[in-house]
């Protein structure tokens, strides 16, 4: 029971630091899912007095992904009735051409203002609709969402920190009587600290298998994943490869940095 | 016959501008029983603990097993350390582990496998008794047992130098009798030197002593 009582007060310590960090990591990429839908409902408008070709378009910028040419046909179309086809025929020949450019990334707002301006260099282009207003407001909503989940995770290894401390004293307390025993009688520091490091490795071990099944859990069977692609983001909460290493390593570095303190900050009882 | 500890101008203490042994000059040589008494409080468990390295000399020279204590290293006292045996009056058993692998705990850091190990201990625990408390837990156990059990300990890989800090000091009589004829046992057929700090020299031991008598930081050889 009471080595049970060991194991289990670093191993809540040490899902807390994986689960916050996976927590980021998750919303980290959830954005970027999302980045990726708003590029593709993302476009510029580019009115042109001229015909331009979408290799053309495409040299003015390497933020252009692609471009298509909007129809004019279907507007023309509709005052057919009220116009004689002779001022209609007028009309189409000095219609504006009008171009809808998707652009390979999600642009902040100044790579729209800068866009706008290298587009309108363009003696052939006569205006430019970036839709800055509405971008802005959803570009800055996702930053603050974004800096929001940051703090959220700064917040959370900083109390788990505080934990982990609190963790170590305990211990260097419980730890120390048998460290100083096989000190007296010659007992190397590797060999006085090897239950230690043990317990933290193992732990460690633990506290991932944990996050692992928890997080194979949210991803498979969760609430979470539906709500995402109900706003249309498919994202992978939890990589078993990349994801289950990085908490390893993270686990590991934390718990055997915890030991090795221990055993460096550890005095020999005279 | 070699002398396992010399002091030259030995003096020792915990702070700067204090004193507990003064200018000590002394030696023991190899297989000596020693005594060292005193008052509460006159330094005995202090120069005890300078022969294993717990506090270093403040002045003058130490030498144990060959081995210079002034500002030695970890390593060496570790060294030094697996070829001493040392009983405290509060027994210091590792509290998580069983009495058998306390008493092996001396092999495991020497190195010994398992089979060498575990016939020794088993030995050990026969001398002191305790067989039967094999599998059980220092906290289990009497005071008088714990001790025993540290006796075994100490003895376990063969020291040459046995240090003991009031070994019976909290014991009943026959604890008391079983860990002083260990005392005289490894003198005798292990060649050990056996230094114990007490208060009273015990009645009826059959071999011949040393004794050192500490007072106002001064040891004097009682004769």
């Amino acid at each position: 029971m009471k080595s049970f009582k060991n194991h289990i007060s670093l191993i809540i310590a040490l899902f807390t630091v994986l689960a916050s960090v996976q927590i980021y990591v998750a919303v980290d990429r959830s954005i970027a899912a999302y980045e990726s839908h708003l590029k593709n409902d993302y476009s510029v408008i580019v009115v042109a007095s001229k015909n331009l070709t979408p290799i053309e378009l495409k040299a003015m910028s390497s933020m252009i992904d692609r471009s298509e040419s909007i129809s004019t046909a279907q507007v023309l179309e509709r005052l057919k009735g009220e116009m004689a086809p002779k001022n209609l025929e007028l009309l189409r020949l000095t219609l504006p051409k009008f171009y809808r450019l998707y652009l390979s990334r999600f642009p902040t707002p100044s790579e729209i203002a800068q866009l706008q301006k290298r587009l309108e260099r363009n003696a052939a282009i006569e205006r430019v609709e970036g839709f800055s207003q509405t971008h802005d407001t959803v570009y800055k909503l996702m930053l603050l969402f974004k800096d929001v989940v940051q703090i959220f995770s700064i917040a959370i290894a900083a109390v788990t920190s505080l934990l982990i401390l609190k963790e170590m004293r305990l211990w260097q307390f419980q730890h120390a009587q048998r460290m100083n025993i096989m000190a007296l009688f010659g007992a190397p520091v590797w060999l006085r600290s090897a239950v230690l490091f043990r317990l933290a490795i193992v732990d460690a071990i633990i506290a991932t298998s944990i996050l692992c099944l928890a997080f194979f859990l949210i991803d498979h069977y969760g609430y979470l994943s539906m709500q995402l692609k109900e706003i249309g983001i498919r994202v992978q909460l939890f990589n078993f490869v990349d994801d289950a290493i990085r908490s390893l390593i993270i686990a590991l570095s934390v718990s055997i940095a915890l030991t090795l303190t221990i055993v460096l900050v550890h005095h020999e009882e005279e | 016959m070699d002398n396992v500890i010399i002091a030259e101008n030995l003096s020792l203490s915990y702070k700067e501008n204090e004193t507990i042994i003064s200018k000590a000059t002394f030696s023991i040589e190899a297989g000596n029983f020693v005594f060292i008494t005193g008052a509460s409080g006159s330094g005995k468990s202090t120069l005890l603990k300078s022969f294993y390295g717990a506090i270093e000399p403040r002045q003058g020279q130490l030498v144990v097993g060959g081995t210079k204590m002034n500002r030695i290293s970890s390593s060496k006292l570790n060294l030094l350390r697996r070829h001493i045996g040392i009983v405290f009056q509060d027994y210091k058993l590792i509290k998580e582990w069983t009495i058998e692998k306390n008493v092996m705990l001396p092999l495991i850091i020497s190195g010994y496998t398992g089979d060498v190990s575990g016939s020794q201990v088993q030995k050990l625990l026969g001398h002191v008794k305790l067989t039967h408390q094999a599998g059980k837990y220092p906290q289990e156990l009497s005071g008088g047992e714990q001790q025993r059990v540290a006796m075994a300990r100490a003895l376990a890989h063969n020291p040459i130098l046995i240090l003991a800090d009031e070994p019976t000091g909290n014991l009943d009589e026959y604890s008391s009798s079983v860990i002083w004829n260990l005392l005289e046992g490894a003198s005798t057929q292990l060649k050990a030197t056996v230094i114990v700090v007490t208060h009273h020299i015990p009645e009826g031991l059959t071999i011949p002593f040393k004794h050192y008598h500490i007072e106002f930081g001064t040891i004097n050889e009682i004769v």
